[in-house]
Protein backbone atom coordinates (compact mmCIF):
# COMPACT_ATOMS: atom_id res chain seq x y z
CA UNK A 1 0.00 0.00 0.00
CA UNK A 2 1.30 3.71 -0.91
CA UNK A 3 3.20 5.74 2.12
CA UNK A 4 2.43 8.88 3.21
CA UNK A 5 5.66 10.95 4.48
CA UNK A 6 4.94 14.74 4.87
CA UNK A 7 7.66 16.56 5.67
CA UNK A 8 6.47 18.96 8.94
CA UNK A 9 6.39 23.33 8.20
CA UNK A 10 6.05 25.60 10.65
CA UNK A 11 2.20 25.36 10.89
CA UNK A 12 1.81 21.70 9.44
CA UNK A 13 3.07 18.87 11.06
CA UNK A 14 5.40 15.83 10.15
CA UNK A 15 3.16 13.22 9.07
CA UNK A 16 4.52 9.44 8.52
CA UNK A 17 2.17 6.90 7.38
CA UNK A 18 4.08 3.46 5.87
CA UNK A 19 2.54 -0.03 6.76
CA UNK A 20 4.92 -1.56 5.14
CA UNK A 21 7.40 -0.28 8.10
CA UNK A 22 5.15 -0.29 11.06
CA UNK A 23 5.26 3.22 11.05
CA UNK A 24 2.80 5.70 12.07
CA UNK A 25 3.35 8.90 13.39
CA UNK A 26 1.97 12.81 13.39
CA UNK A 27 4.33 15.15 15.09
CA UNK A 28 5.49 18.86 14.81
CA UNK A 29 2.38 21.54 14.71
CA UNK A 30 -0.55 21.95 12.72
CA UNK A 31 -2.09 25.00 12.52
CA UNK A 32 -2.45 24.71 8.58
CA UNK A 33 -4.42 27.35 6.53
CA UNK A 34 -6.81 24.44 5.50
CA UNK A 35 -7.45 22.03 8.12
CA UNK A 36 -9.75 19.95 6.31
CA UNK A 37 -7.53 20.07 2.70
CA UNK A 38 -4.42 18.77 5.14
CA UNK A 39 -6.13 15.87 6.74
CA UNK A 40 -8.34 14.64 3.95
CA UNK A 41 -5.16 12.25 2.38
CA UNK A 42 -5.02 11.31 6.15
CA UNK A 43 -7.79 10.23 7.07
CA UNK A 44 -8.43 8.47 2.95
CA UNK A 45 -5.19 6.28 3.92
CA UNK A 46 -6.17 5.31 6.85
CA UNK A 47 -9.66 4.22 5.52
CA UNK A 48 -7.31 2.23 2.65
CA UNK A 49 -5.47 1.13 5.68
CA UNK A 50 -8.41 -0.01 7.84
CA UNK A 51 -9.53 -2.81 4.89
CA UNK A 52 -5.77 -4.58 5.50
CA UNK A 53 -4.24 -3.17 8.87
CA UNK A 54 -1.20 -4.85 10.48
CA UNK A 55 -1.67 -7.26 13.25
CA UNK A 56 -0.59 -4.22 15.80
CA UNK A 57 -0.72 -0.67 14.83
CA UNK A 58 0.93 1.42 16.90
CA UNK A 59 0.11 5.37 16.50
CA UNK A 60 2.64 7.98 17.97
CA UNK A 61 1.29 11.57 18.23
CA UNK A 62 4.19 14.19 19.13
CA UNK A 63 2.65 17.19 18.91
CA UNK A 64 3.81 20.39 19.99
CA UNK A 65 1.41 22.62 18.94
CA UNK A 66 -2.30 22.37 17.28
CA UNK A 67 -4.93 24.72 17.03
CA UNK A 68 -8.83 24.16 17.54
CA UNK A 69 -9.88 23.32 14.19
CA UNK A 70 -6.98 21.01 14.01
CA UNK A 71 -8.07 19.28 17.33
CA UNK A 72 -11.41 18.32 15.58
CA UNK A 73 -9.34 16.45 13.07
CA UNK A 74 -6.84 14.78 14.91
CA UNK A 75 -10.09 13.22 16.19
CA UNK A 76 -11.63 12.22 13.40
CA UNK A 77 -8.04 10.35 12.79
CA UNK A 78 -8.30 8.79 16.12
CA UNK A 79 -11.99 7.86 15.28
CA UNK A 80 -10.65 5.68 12.30
CA UNK A 81 -8.54 4.22 14.90
CA UNK A 82 -11.28 3.24 17.47
CA UNK A 83 -12.65 1.36 13.82
CA UNK A 84 -9.66 -0.62 13.08
CA UNK A 85 -9.20 -1.95 16.88
CA UNK A 86 -13.32 -2.47 17.30
CA UNK A 87 -13.38 -4.79 14.06
CA UNK A 88 -10.67 -6.50 16.49
CA UNK A 89 -7.43 -5.92 15.52
CA UNK A 90 -4.49 -4.48 18.01
CA UNK A 91 -3.89 -0.68 18.33
CA UNK A 92 -2.13 1.06 20.82
CA UNK A 93 -2.35 4.89 20.65
CA UNK A 94 1.16 7.08 22.08
CA UNK A 95 0.86 10.50 23.13
CA UNK A 96 4.08 11.87 23.26
CA UNK A 97 4.31 15.40 25.29
CA UNK A 98 6.69 17.46 26.92
CA UNK A 99 7.06 16.79 30.25
CA UNK A 100 6.71 20.21 31.08
CA UNK A 101 3.22 20.82 28.95
CA UNK A 102 0.01 20.70 30.95
CA UNK A 103 -2.30 21.56 28.53
CA UNK A 104 -0.93 18.57 25.54
CA UNK A 105 -1.25 16.15 28.12
CA UNK A 106 -4.75 17.07 29.55
CA UNK A 107 -5.45 16.78 25.73
CA UNK A 108 -3.84 13.53 25.43
CA UNK A 109 -6.53 12.74 28.55
CA UNK A 110 -9.28 14.26 26.76
CA UNK A 111 -9.07 12.45 23.34
CA UNK A 112 -8.46 8.95 25.50
CA UNK A 113 -11.95 10.01 26.97
CA UNK A 114 -13.76 10.67 24.27
CA UNK A 115 -12.33 7.51 22.14
CA UNK A 116 -12.28 3.84 22.82
CA UNK A 117 -9.07 2.51 21.95
CA UNK A 118 -6.22 1.58 24.11
CA UNK A 119 -4.23 5.23 24.72
CA UNK A 120 -0.58 5.55 26.20
CA UNK A 121 0.63 9.07 28.09
CA UNK A 122 4.31 9.41 27.26
CA UNK A 123 5.85 12.42 28.29
CA UNK A 124 9.29 13.55 27.65
CA UNK A 125 11.82 15.94 28.50
CA UNK A 126 13.26 18.62 26.14
CA UNK B 1 4.25 70.96 1.49
CA UNK B 2 0.93 71.77 0.12
CA UNK B 3 -0.55 72.23 3.63
CA UNK B 4 1.91 72.52 6.57
CA UNK B 5 -0.92 72.54 9.01
CA UNK B 6 -2.41 69.01 8.10
CA UNK B 7 1.87 67.81 7.90
CA UNK B 8 1.83 69.29 11.71
CA UNK B 9 -1.65 67.57 12.45
CA UNK B 10 -0.38 64.19 11.08
CA UNK B 11 3.30 64.41 13.03
CA UNK B 12 1.27 65.26 16.10
CA UNK B 13 -1.07 62.52 15.64
CA UNK B 14 1.69 59.84 15.14
CA UNK B 15 3.43 61.21 18.46
CA UNK B 16 0.01 60.97 20.43
CA UNK B 17 -0.49 57.49 18.75
CA UNK B 18 3.26 56.44 20.27
CA UNK B 19 2.55 58.06 24.06
CA UNK B 20 -1.00 56.36 24.25
CA UNK B 21 0.26 52.88 22.66
CA UNK B 22 3.34 52.96 25.03
CA UNK B 23 0.64 53.95 28.02
CA UNK B 24 -1.56 50.99 27.44
CA UNK B 25 1.45 48.77 26.80
CA UNK B 26 0.71 48.00 23.19
CA UNK B 27 3.07 45.49 21.67
CA UNK B 28 1.30 45.37 18.66
CA UNK B 29 -1.66 46.84 17.22
CA UNK B 30 -2.37 46.08 13.43
CA UNK B 31 -5.46 47.05 11.43
CA UNK B 32 -5.89 45.01 7.68
CA UNK B 33 -6.58 42.13 6.45
CA UNK B 34 -5.82 38.49 8.59
CA UNK B 35 -4.54 36.02 6.22
CA UNK B 36 -2.39 33.21 7.03
CA UNK B 37 0.79 34.83 6.35
CA UNK B 38 0.07 37.04 8.51
CA UNK B 39 -1.49 34.95 11.72
CA UNK B 40 2.07 33.24 11.14
CA UNK B 41 3.82 36.21 11.30
CA UNK B 42 2.25 37.56 13.93
CA UNK B 43 2.46 34.53 15.97
CA UNK B 44 6.01 33.53 15.05
CA UNK B 45 6.52 37.42 16.10
CA UNK B 46 6.03 36.80 19.44
CA UNK B 47 7.80 33.71 20.37
CA UNK B 48 10.77 35.52 18.99
CA UNK B 49 9.72 38.43 21.78
CA UNK B 50 8.30 36.11 24.08
CA UNK B 51 11.95 34.04 23.85
CA UNK B 52 14.20 36.90 25.75
CA UNK B 53 11.21 37.58 28.29
CA UNK B 54 11.05 35.50 31.97
CA UNK B 55 7.41 34.05 31.17
CA UNK B 56 7.56 30.48 32.04
CA UNK B 57 6.83 28.80 28.75
CA UNK B 58 3.69 27.77 29.68
CA UNK B 59 2.56 31.35 29.74
CA UNK B 60 3.81 32.03 26.04
CA UNK B 61 2.92 28.86 25.17
CA UNK B 62 -1.40 30.03 26.32
CA UNK B 63 -0.16 33.52 24.47
CA UNK B 64 1.14 31.49 21.32
CA UNK B 65 -2.38 29.81 21.17
CA UNK B 66 -4.60 32.59 22.16
CA UNK B 67 -3.09 34.49 19.49
CA UNK B 68 -4.16 31.63 16.36
CA UNK B 69 -7.60 31.72 17.53
CA UNK B 70 -7.90 35.20 17.61
CA UNK B 71 -6.54 35.90 14.69
CA UNK B 72 -8.56 33.01 13.25
CA UNK B 73 -11.62 34.10 14.06
CA UNK B 74 -11.31 37.76 11.96
CA UNK B 75 -10.09 35.92 9.09
CA UNK B 76 -12.93 33.82 9.14
CA UNK B 77 -15.54 35.41 10.38
CA UNK B 78 -14.99 39.31 10.15
CA UNK B 79 -17.37 40.88 7.75
CA UNK B 80 -16.76 43.33 5.07
CA UNK B 81 -18.42 46.45 5.37
CA UNK B 82 -19.89 48.01 2.86
CA UNK B 83 -20.23 51.29 3.58
CA UNK B 84 -16.09 51.46 4.16
CA UNK B 85 -15.66 49.29 1.28
CA UNK B 86 -13.76 47.34 3.51
CA UNK B 87 -13.05 43.30 2.68
CA UNK B 88 -13.89 40.37 4.49
CA UNK B 89 -11.55 38.98 7.17
CA UNK B 90 -10.39 42.53 8.35
CA UNK B 91 -9.78 43.74 11.77
CA UNK B 92 -7.72 45.26 14.31
CA UNK B 93 -5.33 43.18 16.16
CA UNK B 94 -3.54 44.16 19.41
CA UNK B 95 -1.26 42.46 21.88
CA UNK B 96 -0.25 44.27 25.27
CA UNK B 97 1.93 42.92 27.74
CA UNK B 98 1.42 44.63 31.56
CA UNK B 99 3.38 43.74 34.69
CA UNK B 100 0.68 40.65 35.71
CA UNK B 101 -0.84 39.98 31.92
CA UNK B 102 -1.18 39.71 28.61
CA UNK B 103 -3.92 41.08 26.97
CA UNK B 104 -4.97 39.72 23.29
CA UNK B 105 -7.45 42.28 21.54
CA UNK B 106 -9.36 41.94 18.48
CA UNK B 107 -12.16 44.28 16.82
CA UNK B 108 -13.96 43.61 13.75
CA UNK B 109 -17.46 44.17 11.72
CA UNK B 110 -20.19 41.22 12.01
CA UNK B 111 -23.62 41.69 10.71
CA UNK B 112 -26.50 42.92 13.28
CA UNK B 113 -28.48 39.87 12.56
CA UNK B 114 -25.80 37.86 13.99
CA UNK B 115 -24.75 39.62 17.13
CA UNK B 116 -27.49 38.03 18.98
CA UNK B 117 -25.86 34.49 18.09
CA UNK B 118 -23.07 35.09 19.24
CA UNK B 119 -23.57 37.03 22.04
CA UNK B 120 -25.65 33.59 23.22
CA UNK B 121 -22.76 31.67 22.69
CA UNK B 122 -20.09 33.77 24.49
CA UNK B 123 -22.63 34.03 27.43
CA UNK B 124 -22.44 30.32 27.51
CA UNK B 125 -19.18 30.31 27.51
CA UNK B 126 -18.61 32.37 30.32
CA UNK B 127 -21.50 30.70 32.43
CA UNK B 128 -19.03 27.49 33.11
CA UNK B 129 -16.21 26.53 35.11
CA UNK B 130 -13.25 24.63 34.26
CA UNK B 131 -15.12 21.35 34.18
CA UNK B 132 -18.50 22.64 31.89
CA UNK B 133 -16.03 23.99 29.39
CA UNK B 134 -14.28 20.34 28.98
CA UNK B 135 -17.14 18.94 28.77
CA UNK B 136 -18.37 21.85 25.79
CA UNK B 137 -15.19 21.52 24.09
CA UNK B 138 -15.38 17.53 23.64
CA UNK B 139 -19.43 17.63 22.82
CA UNK B 140 -18.60 20.31 20.32
CA UNK B 141 -15.53 18.13 18.83
CA UNK B 142 -17.73 15.19 18.75
CA UNK B 143 -20.71 17.12 17.22
CA UNK B 144 -19.84 19.48 15.26
CA UNK B 145 -17.91 19.67 11.88
CA UNK B 146 -15.88 21.62 10.45
CA UNK B 147 -17.82 24.83 9.05
CA UNK B 148 -17.25 25.79 5.09
CA UNK B 149 -15.51 29.05 6.70
CA UNK B 150 -12.85 26.40 8.15
CA UNK B 151 -13.27 26.92 12.03
CA UNK B 152 -14.02 23.81 14.47
CA UNK B 153 -16.53 26.15 16.86
CA UNK B 154 -14.24 25.52 19.46
CA UNK B 155 -12.18 28.83 19.65
CA UNK B 156 -13.86 30.60 22.25
CA UNK B 157 -14.22 27.58 24.38
CA UNK B 158 -10.81 26.84 24.23
CA UNK B 159 -9.40 30.36 24.45
CA UNK B 160 -11.95 30.35 28.23
CA UNK B 161 -10.02 27.15 29.54
CA UNK B 162 -6.55 27.69 28.75
CA UNK B 163 -6.55 31.17 30.13
CA UNK B 164 -9.02 30.22 32.81
CA UNK B 165 -10.59 33.83 32.42
CA UNK B 166 -13.78 35.31 31.36
CA UNK B 167 -13.78 36.41 27.93
CA UNK B 168 -14.65 40.11 28.04
CA UNK B 169 -16.41 41.63 24.42
CA UNK B 170 -18.98 44.02 23.69
CA UNK B 171 -20.99 44.98 20.53
CA UNK B 172 -20.87 48.86 18.92
CA UNK B 173 -23.68 49.52 16.76
CA UNK B 174 -22.11 51.10 13.64
CA UNK B 175 -25.60 51.28 11.68
CA UNK B 176 -28.52 49.55 10.81
CA UNK B 177 -26.47 46.66 8.99
CA UNK B 178 -23.30 46.19 11.11
CA UNK B 179 -21.93 46.05 14.66
CA UNK B 180 -18.01 46.22 15.43
CA UNK B 181 -17.54 43.13 17.87
CA UNK B 182 -14.68 43.60 20.62
CA UNK B 183 -13.26 40.72 22.13
CA UNK B 184 -10.37 40.69 24.78
CA UNK B 185 -8.30 37.53 26.26
CA UNK B 186 -6.35 37.62 29.53
CA UNK B 187 -3.45 35.67 29.65
CA UNK B 188 -1.92 35.64 33.65
CA UNK B 189 1.95 36.50 33.54
CA UNK B 190 1.36 34.73 37.08
CA UNK B 191 1.82 31.46 38.10
CA UNK B 192 -1.02 29.28 39.33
Amino acid sequence: MSVIKIQGTDDTPTVTLDRDNNIFEISGRSLPEDVVVFYKPILEWLDDYKNNPLEKTVFNFKLEYFNTASSKLLLDVLLKLEDISNDGHDVLVKWHYPDDDEDMEEAGEEYSDIVDVPFEQVPYSI
Amino acid sequence: MANIKEHNESLDFVYDFYVKMKRNNINLAYEGEITHQITKAFTSLAETNMAHEEDPSSVQKKVFHVMVECLQNISKHSEGNANESAKDGRGIFMVSKAATEYNVTTGNIIKNVNVEKLRSILENVNKQDKDGLNKLYKQQMREGSISDRGGAGLGFIDIARKTGQKLLYSFLTIDNVNSFFILTSTISRIKE
